[in-house]
């Protein structure tokens, strides 16, 4: 890098794309284009090895005899106490589900905090005091953990990085790569809750009833379906940056397969729908932390849904689409007046429309 | 949800729609004014649904589109100042000026706000009296009565650390630019429900009747556009040009008159250049002498901006509705949301983002075969 400060990105690979962009903006964290792009043409360039390169939520790999999965998260979250949870569960439950949507169940973490000079300790510990309740919830055991302090002014209020690894199920094999024409997509229940309960505290915004967040450890459902219906789950994924939008996108381009799904089908609670109209937002690209969308092979799909629909966490499932040969890599609404669109992928974050 | 699930009926849709199949005989050309209306035409396949001799021709009134970019460029300059808080709405922050666009300032340091009203800046404003707050006041006649709320506020209150950096259009002038351009293809007007609702809507009858034109007051919902597109359509059929307001729930003749108290109080007509279109006279708001000290061009006196539109953006032919947006040469390939070189590909009202978004870069051919029927 010359002295002036300027990127030189002349000994990248492949950076076109990111030149359009020389300094990090809010959108590369949004769940959409942006982020995909730092992905694929800084980080996987950079660290390149087999178990990366899948870009599942956790990474999988063998060690001894076993398959494990690992995956990490940084809650950067504002507020951190918001309607339906804190970023303590957040942090416990997000790390939790991304393993164990890899097929795996979650077993250990762990948890580092990034504080602020003059943080109230006793806020610190209603995190940490929700932290241990969910992780207690969840079944998973945090083991290992760091803290660091930064100067005031240099951090807002309370950073969490969680690490989690778990064991994989014997003869599971999920992962975003492998949807399969036939396959039906089923989602876990509403979406949209936690990213606009996020926004609505956030921003003030108060509806006739409150939004709460959707934040839930997602593993003993998950555990059920795979006990009743493990070798036909395809792939799993919890909606979470981005929305049902994004993962479904993510899943057509890794799988290079085609997906439908039928707008009727997918739910919204109406308060979240509300807000979602005031702001000028679509639910689907909207963030979720307790939803998991699955690609079953269609002859177990009923059975799948009667086991998720038995789960408090899936009471509100539905089968939403299928997937189909057609339209390799890309995401098509049937909408309520029986015409289609195309869902692409969000640039960055959703903005809110001016009028 | 009340109020909407019931303008989203599917199969009432079909119903409309069918109707409108049984009444056109002949080709019509329909404008939808605002781009609020394109946006829920083009996401709920409205224009699939309609018989194919009815065109739909996505108008100019898309805030975002229409700003003119040495505005932007204004906007980002002042935004890049140390000791000033800009304010905006959202969709304003991915709007390419001709070297970066606001995200890109906020993200070299800039303090760049997204607020959900003008009167939030004032507030801010209010809670730092050491810092410059400015709000970027663009829009139609819609957003304008907040927009003035916000300066006659700051005035009574006497806050000299607010202003606004405003770009308000007007719609009526519009028509009148569109029905006057040679090459106009425009037949009827679905006239912008939100508008009329400040507005009223006694602007448009000189309009109908010089033109001969039928203009039909218009929500945004699937089933107020198709009640819209109905209405024009029959009125076309008959040979008649009328005002008709298919939108009753919000709007009425006169409008919101205590809002049009306040828009006149604090502005006053002007020329404004529209991006892609050029200057139309007496089309939009600036704030008058009254005001004139809480204007952000005044305050901060920005010289020398150079502007450069892309050669290859043919966004001013999508406002004009010469051309639909997958007509434009570079429309999916250079021309993207990731990478836009024209302001209608950035909003999500845009005509040109619409298009993309909801995969309308596909020929008719490509989505049959995605083996999904169509609506007819």
């Amino acid at each position: 890098m010359p002295d002036n400060g300027t990127p030189d990105f002349s000994n990248w690979i492949c950076p076109l794309p990111l030149r359009d962009y020389p300094t990090i903006v809010m959108g590369h964290g949004g769940g959409g284009k942006l982020g995909n792009e730092l992905v694929e043409h800084l980080f996987l360039p950079a660290f390149r090895n087999p178990a990366l390169e899948n870009l599942g939520d956790a990474a999988v790999f063998e060690i001894g005899s076993g398959r494990l999965a690992m995956s990490t998260d940084s809650f950067v979250v504002q507020p951190l106490f918001f309607p339906g949870g804190s970023i303590g569960e957040l942090a416990v439950n997000g790390t939790v589900n991304d393993v164990a949507v890899s097929g795996a169940d979650p077993k250990y973490l762990s948890a580092s905090f990034i504080l602020e000079e003059g943080f109230p300790l006793a806020q610190l510990a209603a995190v940490v005091n929700a932290m241990a309740e969910a992780a207690a919830k969840a079944g998973v055991r945090i083991v290992t953990g760091d803290t660091k302090v930064v100067e005031r002014g240099h951090g807002d209020g309370c950073y969490i990085n969680t690490a989690g690894v778990g064991l994989i199920r014997q003869g599971i094999s999920v992962g975003p790569n492998r949807a399969q024409v036939g396959d039906v997509v089923l989602v876990s229940g509403t979406i949209g809750d936690h990213g606009m309960a996020i926004m609505s505290v956030r921003e003030g915004l108060e509806f006739e009833s409150q939004i709460r967040s959707d934040c839930a450890a997602l593993n003993g459902m998950i555990a059920d379906v795979l006990d009743a219906v493990g070798t036909s789950v395809h792939t799993m994924r919890d909606p979470t940056r981005g929305g049902l939008a994004s993962t479904l996108n993510e899943i057509a381009t890794a799988s290079n397969i085609g997906i439908e799904i039928d707008e009727s089908k997918v739910r919204v609670r109406s308060e979240v729908q509300s807000a979602c109209e005031l702001l000028g937002l679509d639910p689907v690209y909207v963030a979720n932390e307790g939803k998991a969308v699955f690609f079953i092979a269609a002859d177990a799909a009923d059975r799948a849904l009667k086991v998720l629909r038995s789960h408090p966490l899936g009471r509100d499932a539905a089968r939403i689409g299928v997937v189909t040969a057609q339209h390799p890599r890309m995401l098509v609404a049937r909408t309520q007046m029986g015409s289609n669109r195309v869902i692409a992928t969000q640039i960055g974050e959703q903005l809110p429309r001016i009028c | 949800m009340k109020y909407l699930n019931e303008f989203r009926n599917g199969e009432i849709a079909q119903r409309m729609a069918r109707e409108i199949w049984q009444v056109a005989t002949r080709p019509w050309k329909i404008m939808e004014v605002c781009g609020g209306q394109t946006h829920s035409i083009i996401r709920n396949g409205i224009d699939q649904m309609l018989p194919p001799g009815i065109e739909m021709i996505h108008g100019p009134g898309c805030p975002v589109c229409v700003t003119p970019l040495a505005l932007i460029d204004k906007a980002l300059a002042i935004a890049a100042q140390p000791g000033v808080i800009f304010c905006s709405f959202g969709d304003m922050l991915r709007v390419p000026g001709t070297d970066a666009d606001l995200f890109q300032i906020k993200g070299r340091g800039g303090d760049v706000r997204v607020v959900y009203s003008p009167l939030d800046a004032v507030e801010l404003a209010v809670k730092h009296p050491d810092k410059q707050v400015v709000f970027f006041g663009v829009g139609f006649e819609t957003t304008a009565p907040a927009n003035a709320m916000s300066v006659h506020l700051a005035k009574r209150r006497g806050l000299e650390n607010f202003s606004l950096l405003v770009s308000h259009v007007l719609v009526p002038p519009a028509i009148e630019a569109i029905m006057s351009s040679p090459e106009n293809q425009v037949q009827a007007f679905l006239a912008a429900g939100h508008v009329c609702s400040v507005m009223g809507f006694w602007e448009y009858p000189p309009l109908a009747d010089q033109f001969q034109i039928p203009i039909v007051v218009t929500g945004f919902e699937p089933l107020d556009l198709l009640d819209g597109i109905r209405r024009a359509v029959i009125q076309l059929e008959k040979g008649e040009h009328h005002v008709e307001n298919a939108y009753e729930r919000i709007v009425t003749y006169a409008g919101n008159l205590e809002a049009q108290r306040l828009l006149a109080e604090v502005f006053e007509i002007t020329d404004r250049s529209w991006r892609g279109i050029g200057v139309i006279p007496r089309s939009g708001w600036r704030l008058n002498d009254n005001y004139r000290d809480f204007d952000a061009e005044e305050r901060f006196q920005i010289r020398g901006i150079h502007t450069e539109e892309s050669p290859l953006c043919k966004s001013g032919d999508v406002l004009r509705g010469a051309i639909k947006p997958a007509e434009c040469p570079a429309f999916a390939k250079q021309c993207t949301p990731r990478h836009p070189l024209g302001a209608t590909m950035v909003s999500s009202e845009g005509a040109c983002a619409a298009y993309f978004n909801y995969g309308r870069f596909l020929s008719a051919d490509e989505l049959a075969s995605a083996g999904v029927a169509h609506a007819r």
